[in-house]
C-alpha cells in the first residue's frame, strides 16, 4: 500500500464541518466533528450520519455467480432471495477470516458486495484468483461512494432527504431513482440504512440528510457504537487465524449447506471443540477507558489473553471490550481482571450485545 | 484560545502555577480542546516524588489516553477528587476546577525552563 491516503469525496465537507481527519484503513477520514460522545448520543436518540466512503463495493454478476460466491462465503447464500442481503465471512483454507462483509442478492445473476475498507486489494486478489465458470467480478470501490445514516429517527431522515422513495425493509436492498443503492443495514444496533451513490452526488446528498436533522459523526462514534453492540470490527475482533466459530458468530456459518472454503477446518474444530472463544466483557464499576492489548488476568493476576477490543461505553458509562479467552473464561459471570498500566480493574463476562437499543429496527 | 498571562506551560502542554512552595498543574484550554471530552483521569499517588519531564497522571478521551508530564520537579500533596468524579471538569474549566495535582516543589527556578503564556501562545499558533 502506498503512504498517499485516499480522499472522500466528502473530504471538503468535513473540513467545513470542523471533521478531524486521521488516517484509517489507506483513508483520510473524520474521526469526529466536535465530540464522540455527543455523536454517540445523537445516533442513539435521533439520528447521525457517517462517511463510508472507505469501504469497499465488488458486484459479482454471470449465470455461476450465486453458486461461485456460495463456495467462497461461510453464510448460506441460498437463504437470499432478490432485493436481501445478509452478513457473512470470507474465509482462508484455515476457516480463518479474510474478511467479514454484507452480500446483496439483486438478482439470481447479481450480487452486490460491500466489504471492509482495509481488505479492499486483499478479497478483491482472493476473489480473481478463485474465478471459475461463469462469473464476471468488478471491484467498483472507487466508483461509490457512501454514507451510513443511523439512529431512531433514520427512516424519517430518509422520507425527508427522499421524499416519494421507500426504504428496503431490514437487511435489505433498493434503487433509488437516481441510482444510488440504499441498504436497510448499519454497525450502530440502531434502525438505519447504508446509502452507495456517485462520489459527484455525495456532498448534496449527505447535506440532506443534515437538513432532514442527521447529526454529522465520525469513525469515533462509529467504533464505540458498534463495540457497544459487540459487533466485531476485522482486524482487531477477527483475524486470518481466528475463525467466525472462535468469533462466537457461528450464526452467520452455514457448515451444512455443501461445501465452501474453510469449511473443513471448522467441521474439524467443531469435534474437536474450541480452545478459544471470542467474549464480551463489562466492567463492575467504573474505572479507566479499557483498550485493546490491554490484557486479561484471572483473580491471581494470571494473564488469560488481551482486549481485542475495549472502550469506555457512552451508553452504559462503564468500560466494555472483547477478548478471546479460554473456554473456562467464557461463561457469563466468570470474574475476570482488565490491566490497565498496572491498575487492575474487576470485570465480568457477560452477553453481546452490552447495550440492548430502545427501538426494535425495522 | 484561553492563555492566562499569569501560567508557565510546558510544550506538552500540562500548565503550572506557583502558590508559595506548592505547584498547581492541569492541561491547557488548547489541549482539553485538542482531547475533546475527557472521559478518565487517572491521578498519582499521594507523596510520589516526580522528577520534570516526569509522566505523572493520566487523561484519557473517549479515542486515546494521553501522559501528563511534571512540569516541575516535586512531591505529589494534593490530588483533584473531583476531577476523578467529573472528569468533564478538565474540559469545562481546565485553569480552575479541572486542575489535576499539587506538588511541593523545592526549586522554583525550574520553572524559568517553561514558556510563559506568550511562548506558549507562538507554540499552539
Amino acid at each position: 500500500m502506498s503512504d498517499e491516503l485516499l480522499c472522500s469525496p466528502l473530504e471538503d465537507l468535513h473540513l467545513e464541518l470542523g471533521g478531524r481527519l486521521v488516517p484509517f484503513a489507506g483513508w483520510n477520514m473524520p474521526v469526529m466533528y466536535s465530540s464522540i460522545l455527543t455523536e454517540h448520543q445523537a445516533v442513539r436518540s435521533a439520528v447521525g450520519v457517517f462517511d463510508i466512503s472507505h469501504m469497499g463495493q465488488f458486484v459479482v454478476t454471470g449465470a455461476d455467480a450465486g453458486s461461485w460466491l456460495n463456495g467462497l462465503l461461510a453464510n448460506d447464500l441460498g437463504k437470499l432471495s432478490d432485493g436481501t442481503g445478509q452478513y457473512t465471512f470470507l474465509l482462508n483454507e484455515q476457516g480463518g477470516v479474510i474478511d467479514d462483509l454484507i452480500v446483496y442478492r439483486e438478482s439470481p445473476e447479481r450480487y452486490f458486495l460491500v466489504v471492509n475498507a482495509s481488505k479492499v486489494a486483499e478479497d478483491a486478489s482472493w476473489m480473481t484468483s478463485h474465478l471459475q465458470g461463469e462469473v464476471e467480478f468488478s471491484d467498483e470501490s472507487s466508483q461509490w461512494a457512501g454514507m451510513a445514516i443511523q439512529g431512531p429517527e433514520a427512516s424519517a431522515a430518509f422520507a425527508s432527504a427522499f421524499p416519494g422513495e421507500e426504504l428496503p425493509s431490514r437487511n435489505g436492498l433498493a434503487r433509488l431513482a437516481d441510482g444510488s443503492i440504499v441498504c436497510r443495514t448499519g454497525y450502530t444496533g440502531e434502525d438505519g440504512f447504508e446509502l452507495f451513490c456517485a462520489s459527484e452526488s455525495a456532498c448534496a446528498i449527505f447535506q440532506r440528510f443534515m437538513e432532514a436533522g442527521a447529526t454529522p459523526c465520525g469513525l469515533g462514534a462509529r467504533d464505540s457504537l458498534r463495540l457497544e453492540m459487540g459487533y466485531p470490527l476485522n482486524g482487531s475482533d477477527l483475524s486470518p487465524e481466528r475463525t467466525p466459530l472462535e468469533a462466537g458468530l457461528g450464526f452467520f456459518v452455514a457448515l451444512d449447506k455443501g461445501d465452501f472454503v474453510g469449511r473443513d477446518a471448522m467441521v474439524a474444530q467443531k469435534k474437536e471443540g474450541l480452545d478459544q472463544r471470542l467474549v464480551g466483557i463489562e466492567y463492575l464499576e467504573k474505572g479507566a477507558p479499557p483498550r485493546s492489548h490491554y490484557p486479561v488476568t484471572d483473580a491471581d493476576g494470571e494473564v488469560l489473553g488481551e482486549l481485542a477490543s475495549g472502550v469506555l461505553s457512552p451508553s452504559l458509562g462503564k468500560g466494555i471490550g472483547m477478548a478471546y479467552l479460554p473456554i473456562a473464561f467464557t461463561k457469563p459471570g466468570t470474574e475476570v481482571w482488565i490491566d490497565v498500566r498496572g491498575r487492575r480493574f474487576p470485570a465480568q463476562v457477560v452477553k453481546k450485545p452490552f447495550y440492548k437499543p430502545t427501538t426494535i429496527p425495522a | 484560545m484561553n492563555v492566562p498571562d499569569d501560567l508557565r506551560f510546558q510544550s506538552s502542554h500540562e500548565w503550572v502555577r506557583l502558590e508559595g512552595d506548592t505547584a498547581v498543574v492541569g492541561i491547557s484550554d488548547h489541549a482539553q480542546e485538542e482531547l475533546t471530552d475527557v472521559v478518565f483521569v487517572e491521578l498519582p499517588q499521594m507523596g510520589r516524588a516526580v522528577d520534570a519531564g516526569d509522566p505523572t497522571a493520566v487523561v484519557e478521551s473517549v479515542k486515546a489516553a494521553s501522559d501528563i508530564y511534571a512540569p516541575i520537579s516535586g512531591e505529589v500533596i494534593e490530588v483533584n477528587d473531583a476531577v476523578e468524579a467529573d472528569p468533564s471538569l478538565v474540559n469545562t474549566d481546565p485553569y480552575g476546577s479541572g486542575w489535576i495535582f499539587k506538588l511541593k516543589i523545592k526549586d522554583a527556578s525550574q520553572l524559568d525552563a517553561l514558556l510563559d503564556a506568550e511562548g506558549y501562545r507562538a507554540l499552539i499558533g
